[in-house]
């Protein structure tokens, strides 16, 4: 029996941290967090950058005062939750992709890809543009909507609730086929016994008191892009003319937050040259327009671009970014939502545990649909030919959605393996990878270091949350699967 | 567990799998006391053993008997016919083990 024992120990891959004077362990293969006791963190540094034997590792511990039977129940439960590891242990293969019959679960229908701003950071139209549009037809029909509501109800097999979302382009300039999609897909997903979900993204030019009504009778979760005050919104949001849009949309962003009291209304912020001063964006859209929720991505480009972050401004954002996760804790710890979404999306999927294959769900439960009913990874491939899955007609192409996914498989991706930040992470967008590379399974290397701290923070509020005030997570937990 | 509090969902998935695989497995001497295992070894039929002759005439029960320990009480299918699945009437034409053993045939599962 005895010779069971003789293995070494070394520290699993674990991210360690500490909040309001307790220790955690994030574990990377399972994505759980663990509060640790002081005796299990002190096995955890003596294996911090050494292998220790069983025999001498229960020593050590009953030398510092456990008793036999105590040390080995420790070391038990740190070795059971792979907190420490035998040092000859081989490594599980990384598990295979998602089944090939995983349900859908969202559209995203762009049912136009035309647009009414000019805003010179544009995926879509921009510099770093990969859409193919031409000859393509630039409004959604009728029939194609219909056909990938269709679509979406029979592939979606067995769910009991589906998404859509609706983009552009800018959304609104085909607000009467939106309509239309709304009553049909309902009906259809009662018929079927399955809850229909409905989100849009617009730039809010074109919001109108009846769009609004319908918005808030339908329960549909709107998110307005949009960058910030008059000065910041103005610079890069701009109509075709150069002119800016804030005085276009301020009134009616004060109309839809007053009027549509159905669904939370999130802002979504593309961080820039120059627009970079988070915190005066947030007190704006959050305290000035009244916002629910507000987030921020620095802008997606090729690097180099006159509007591209550079070192100094990604520095600047993240330390914007930690004071208000401070102001995010204090909040939460009086029970009270705060409404920066960087956040709270990352303590979502931190209660969870989850532990991603891939960066996002496209391609697997999420699918694109461009204006012709082709279908793409997601809406940041719309249109795009070299990216097509398939259209709604002829259904998916399941050998280009297999060579997508198994590129961008976390697996796939070298540098990612080493990373404790993978499971939330693994290896980020797809699109911002083939822009900034060429190929959409290409780890995104500019973000590492950023998004390591930035985990790192939000594990340390989410210890914090846990250890003074753990019912607010609960009730995060339930309004994040209401959203 | 002791020294470890899960926070999350997946903690918590990880700390019932370890619950669940220490109550899997007891052995005599542990809680709740006292554990009755089910089976040959709590009637003490003989096993598949000699008696100190090395032969089978002196055990303490005809060596027959064990077939039935292991083909009704102890669902064995490694060594006998299994009779809770798949064999239910294997010994229906062997009313005494002794005189009738001729009659249980061989199965093929």
């Amino acid at each position: 029996m005895t010779s069971m024992m003789t293995h070494s120990y070394r520290r699993g891959e674990l991210h360690a941290f500490e909040a309001v004077g307790h220790d955690f362990m994030y574990l990377v293969s399972a994505g759980a967090v663990f509060a640790l006791d002081d005796a299990a963190s002190g096995v955890l540094s003596r294996l911090d950058d050494r292998e220790m034997s069983h025999p001498d590792l229960i020593q050590a511990l009953v030398e510092g005062g456990y008793s036999n039977i105590d040390a080995e129940e420790l070391v038990r439960e740190l070795r059971l939750v792979q907190g420490i590891v035998p040092s000859d242990v081989v490594k599980a293969p990384p598990p295979p992709g998602p089944p090939k019959d995983f349900p859908l679960q969202a559209l995203v229908l762009n049912i136009t890809n035309q647009c009414n701003l000019a805003c010179t950071y544009c995926y879509e139209f921009g510099a770093d543009k990969i859409a193919t549009p031409q000859g393509k037809p630039k409004y959604m029909t009728l029939d194609t909507a219909k056909a990938s509501v269709d679509f979406l109800l029979k592939e979606a097999a067995g769910r009991k609730g589906v998404h859509i979302t609706f983009f552009g382009g800018e959304t609104l300039m085909n607000f009467r086929l939106l309509q239309e999609v709304v009553g049909y897909a309902t009906a259809k997903g009662d018929a079927q016994g399955c809850k229909v979900g409905f989100s849009l993204t617009t730039n809010a030019t074109l919001l109108t008191d009846e769009i609004i009504a319908f918005l808030s009778e339908n329960a549909i979760g709107v998110t307005v892009s949009m960058d910030g005050p008059p000065d910041l919104q103005n610079k890069r949001r701009v109509y075709k003319s150069g002119k800016g849009s804030y005085e276009v949309i301020e009134p009616r962003l004060r109309k839809l937050i007053a009027g549509h009291k159905t669904r939370a209304i999130t802002a979504r912020v593309t961080l820039t040259d120059g627009v970079t001063d988070v915190i005066r964006i947030f007190r704006h859209l959050k305290e000035d327009l009244g916002f629910h929720e507000v987030g921020f991505a620095p802008v997606t480009d090729a690097g180099k671009r006159d509007y591209s972050l550079d070192e100094d401004g990604m520095v600047s954002v993240l330390d914007q970014f930690h004071e208000l996760a401070d102001e995010w804790l204090e909040y939460a710890l009086r029970g009270k939502m705060h409404g920066f979404s960087n956040v709270s999306e990352t303590i979502g999927e931190l209660i969870q545990g989850t532990n991603k294959s891939h960066p996002c769900g496209a391609g697997i439960g999420l699918l694109g649909v461009s204006p012709s009913g082709d279908l793409s990874p997601c809406h940041r491939f719309t249109d795009a030919d070299t990216h097509s899955l398939g259209t709604i007609a002829t259904g998916v192409d399941h050998n280009k959605r297999d060579d997508f996914l198994s590129k961008g498989h976390v697996g796939a991706k070298y540098e990612c393996q080493t990373c404790w930040a993978r499971p939330l992470c693994a290896g980020g967008c797809h699109h911002e990878a083939f822009v900034r590379y060429g190929d959409t399974g290409h780890a995104n290397l500019h973000y590492c270091d950023w998004i390591r701290t930035w985990t790192d923070t939000c594990l340390k509020i989410y210890g914090a949350v846990s250890a003074l005030n753990p019912a607010f997570l609960e009730r995060f937990a339930e309004r994040k699967a209401l959203s | 567990m002791k020294h470890l509090r899960p926070l999350n969902k997946k903690a918590q998935q990880i700390d019932e799998l370890i619950s669940s695989t220490e109550e899997d497995v007891v052995a005599l001497q542990q809680a709740p006391r006292p554990h009755v295992p089910m089976g040959c070894s709590l009637a003490f039929s003989p096993g598949w053993e000699v008696d100190a002759g090395g032969g089978t005439a002196g055990l303490c029960q005809p060596v027959e008997r064990d077939i039935y320990d292991c083909y009704v009480t102890c669902f064995w299918p490694v060594q006998v016919p299994d009779h809770v699945n798949y064999s239910p009437d294997w010994a229906s034409n062997c009313a005494v083990a002794t005189k009738d053993w001729r009659s249980l045939d061989i199965v093929f599962p």
